[in-house]
């Protein structure tokens, strides 16, 4: 028996060690490559920011961060292993590792970046919150919402900004909260709501969904400001620089001109931004722990952050959205990445 | 003293540690001490690690943010609670619509249930295929299913607010809810509670003296005109005497809704129905099973002695039914109270929703907002079994 006692011992002590090395965090840059896989948190199905499509492939703007942050380690686009998440798990879902990284239009907000365990990377989308309503209700402004029932998802910034906004016009409302998008909406279709609010970009996006997209109208309000951006965990800064310069790759590739079709030739490119961007000139790469050309493995793979914008919700999509704030500074948005050098 | 008993009483303080380790007593006592050290040395590495490793993640901890102020509304509330209160706050308000459904829930449920429990024994071969029917496609669809079946339906089949359907007394129903006059109490209101208080131990005190006659005698005092004259008759007149103190706020159709008033919502509605329908079927059976258990000799004895069926049913067979039902009964109110955080798929604010969900996600405190709704969970299933164990030993049968 005291042969049992001391296994069962040894064997819970182990165990213990084993908790002990688990605190103790790994780089996260190791395990993916070592895993040959990115794992990347996205949304459960919102059309032109995170959606299968019809082959079954995963699409959208928050997908091509995705392909770029694999691209630029592994070199490859589709060694990603997608976990779709609510809005409800997706932050437990980073904590816990069983994602490297969160690109599911996520807002940037201080108490998500500074005690929650998060950091934000930056911001690959400028949205807003905003009404839907449907036509036949003769609605043209937020203002007259007061007394309305509102449809609403939880676990969002979302519920909070519709609090603020009804209270600091000393308006009524009456929140109905769902757990899932497709419960939400389907309460707001079948009248139970007379609004159904979210972020712009999501209510262009849902409004292609709910039949007759002419029926409803997204109200002009926008009540709130909502940036947002892909989310890693804290506590590992060469991970957070990688997936923060990635976007700024993409960003950086735009406004050099360099597109998924003309990067070979932008190899031979004279102008030292693109040669140090492509990794033609220094070692840019290397210092956070990929190789020199991650940019152009980038680019090439997924193209810049125009190209992206425009085929998952720009003019080339279906959504049609305008690039308003999101175009580069240049051309009067708020998108702009420093320089690499 | 014997020479053989002399030596036992020296050898026994010289037992060596083998001894105690092949002592049955004494061994099992170390194992016993060594799987309790075991135990209570994961639990506390599991707690120490999670701690550590929420420390590294730079997650706050600890149940600070119950004082925060949670900046979201909550469509039904029982205590008064804004987007300025605290998420301590919000807890309770998710708490109580909780407890609110699982107690409608719960009691709707025994009273369909044994309804249809006893109809599924019914001679009639209708009213008992109807019972068999209802139970046995009830009990084989997920409760989940149920609750979007009827919410669904619910908000399908009504009538948009401008086409409310209308009812006497200003109340009014629409996809919107239920909506009716809400009372508003003056003060004299104490008065007409008085009444109905001493109404009450009246009718109390005639039903007993009523049962004392009937064992002394034999003859049966008819008590149901006094008791009601008690019960309804008291209190209203001293609602006459006091002068109506009581005035109502009728809703009033708005721009979107109705204003005003009492509303019980759609998702309100949609769940108790839901989660009633499903454990009414449960609760069928047992209480069929219960009934069955009794043996046919009670009932024809009891109908020997002359006592009218209704009267077979409550004085004899229900009573003996009980100890059968009262148990796996028990299960089905535990089951509809977990059942009840399915509230979430159909927006219904229960604790789940608006604590472990919205909370949760505005905090981040995952490990706290999850530990405190796991203990409600426990708490009110602990809580129903100890009521129903001792309602059971209350009616178990005393065997003499």
């Amino acid at each position: 028996m005291r042969n049992w006692v001391a296994a069962g011992l040894a064997l819970v002590m182990s165990y213990g060690q084993q908790m002990e090395l688990a605190a103790a965090q790994t780089s996260t840059l190791d395990t993916v490559k070592s895993r040959g896989q990115l794992q990347c948190g996205v949304s459960t199905g919102l059309a032109g920011f995170g959606a299968p499509n019809d082959a079954g492939v995963w699409q959208g703007l928050d997908v091509d961060i995705c392909r770029a942050v694999a691209s630029a380690v592994l070199k490859d686009a589709d060694k990603i292993k997608f976990v779709p998440l609510t809005a409800k798990e997706r932050f437990t879902a980073l904590q816990s590792g069983e994602i490297d990284l969160l690109s599911r239009n996520t807002t940037w907000t201080m108490s998500r970046d500074t005690a929650a365990g998060l950091n934000f990377t930056g911001i690959n989308y400028y949205d807003g919150q905003g009404f839907m309503v449907k036509k036949t209700l003769d609605v043209v402004s937020a203002k007259e919402l007061s007394g309305a029932s509102i449809c609403v998802q939880t676990g969002t910034t979302t519920e909070l900004n519709l609090a603020d906004y009804f209270r600091s016009n000393k308006m009524e409302y009456n929140p109905v909260v769902f757990e899932k998008l497709s419960e939400a909406l389907g309460a707001y279709n079948a009248g139970r709501c007379d609004a159904f609010t979210t972020d712009v970009s999501q209510l262009y996006s849902i409004r292609l969904t709910l039949g007759n997209a002419n029926d409803h109208i997204v109200l002009p309000e926008i009540i709130s400001k909502e940036p947002l951006g892909p989310v890693v965990r804290q506590g590992d800064p060469q991970w957070a620089n990688i997936v923060r310069w990635t976007l700024f790759a993409m960003i950086n590739a735009e406004e050099l001109g360099v597109t998924q079709s003309n990067v070979d030739q932008m190899k031979n490119s004279k102008n030292p931004a693109i040669r140090r961007l492509l990794g033609v000139e220094g070692e840019y790469g290397v210092a956070m722990g990929v190789d020199k050309d991650w940019a152009y493995h980038i680019i090439k793979l997924v193209g810049n952050y125009g190209e992206s914008f425009d085929r998952n919700v720009g003019a080339g999509s279906p959504l049609g959205i305008a690039r308003g704030q999101n175009a580069l500074w240049r051309d009067g948005g708020l998108q702009y990445a420093p320089p690499i050098r | 003293m014997t020479r053989a008993t002399k030596a036992r009483a020296d050898q026994r303080p010289s037992r060596s540690l083998t001894d105690y380790f092949y002592d049955p007593k004494s061994r099992g006592i170390m194992l016993q001490l060594t799987v309790a050290v075991i135990l209570i040395w994961l639990i506390w590495s599991v707690v120490d690690n999670t701690i550590r490793n929420l420390e590294a993640q730079g997650i706050a901890a600890g149940f600070g943010f119950l004082r925060n102020t949670s900046g979201f509304d909550i469509s039904q509330s029982l205590i008064s609670y804004t987007s300025t209160d605290t998420h301590g706050r919000a807890f309770l308000v998710g708490l109580l619509n909780t407890l609110l459904v699982a107690v409608v829930g719960v009691v709707l449920a025994t009273v369909i249930g044994f309804v249809i429990g006893i109809a599924r024994l019914s001679q009639n071969w209708l009213v008992s295929t109807l019972a068999a029917v209802y139970i046995e496609t009830i009990r084989n669809v997920p409760p989940l299913l149920m609750l979007f079946a009827v919410y669904f339906g619910v908000i399908k089949t009504l009538p948009r607010p401008r086409d409310s359907i209308e009812f006497p007394f200003a109340t009014y129903l629409n996809l919107r809810g239920l909506y009716l006059p809400r009372p508003i109490w003056d003060e004299a209101i104490w008065f007409v509670l008085l009444a109905f208080v001493i109404g009450f131990i009246a009718a109390f005190w005639i039903n007993r003296r009523a049962k004392k006659i009937q064992i002394e005698t034999g003859v049966q005092p008819r008590v149901l005109f006094p008791v009601l004259g008690c019960v309804l008759g008291l209190p209203a007149l001293a609602f006459v005497l006091a002068g109506f103190p009581v005035s109502f706020d009728v809703p009033q159709l708005g721009r979107f809704n109705l204003r005003g008033g009492f509303v019980i919502s759609p998702e309100f509605i949609a769940l108790v129905s839901g989660l009633t329908l499903y454990t009414a079927a449960f609760i069928a059976e047992i209480v069929r099973s219960g009934i069955l258990s009794v043996p046919k000799g009670q009932r024809e004895a009891a109908s020997a002695l002359g006592l009218r069926d209704g009267q077979v049913m409550r004085l004899i067979i229900i009573p003996q039914a009980l100890r059968v039902i009262i148990p796996p009964l028990t299960n089905q109110y535990l089951n509809l109270t977990k059942n009840s955080s399915l509230a979430v798929a159909i927006g219904y604010p229960d604790l789940v929703s608006v604590f472990a969900g919205t909370v949760l996600n505005l905090t981040n405190q995952a490990v706290e907002v999850i530990i405190m709704t796991m203990a409600v969970y426990l708490s009110l299933s602990l809580l129903t079994s100890v009521f129903m164990n001792w309602f059971n030993a209350r009616v178990a049968l005393v065997e003499r």
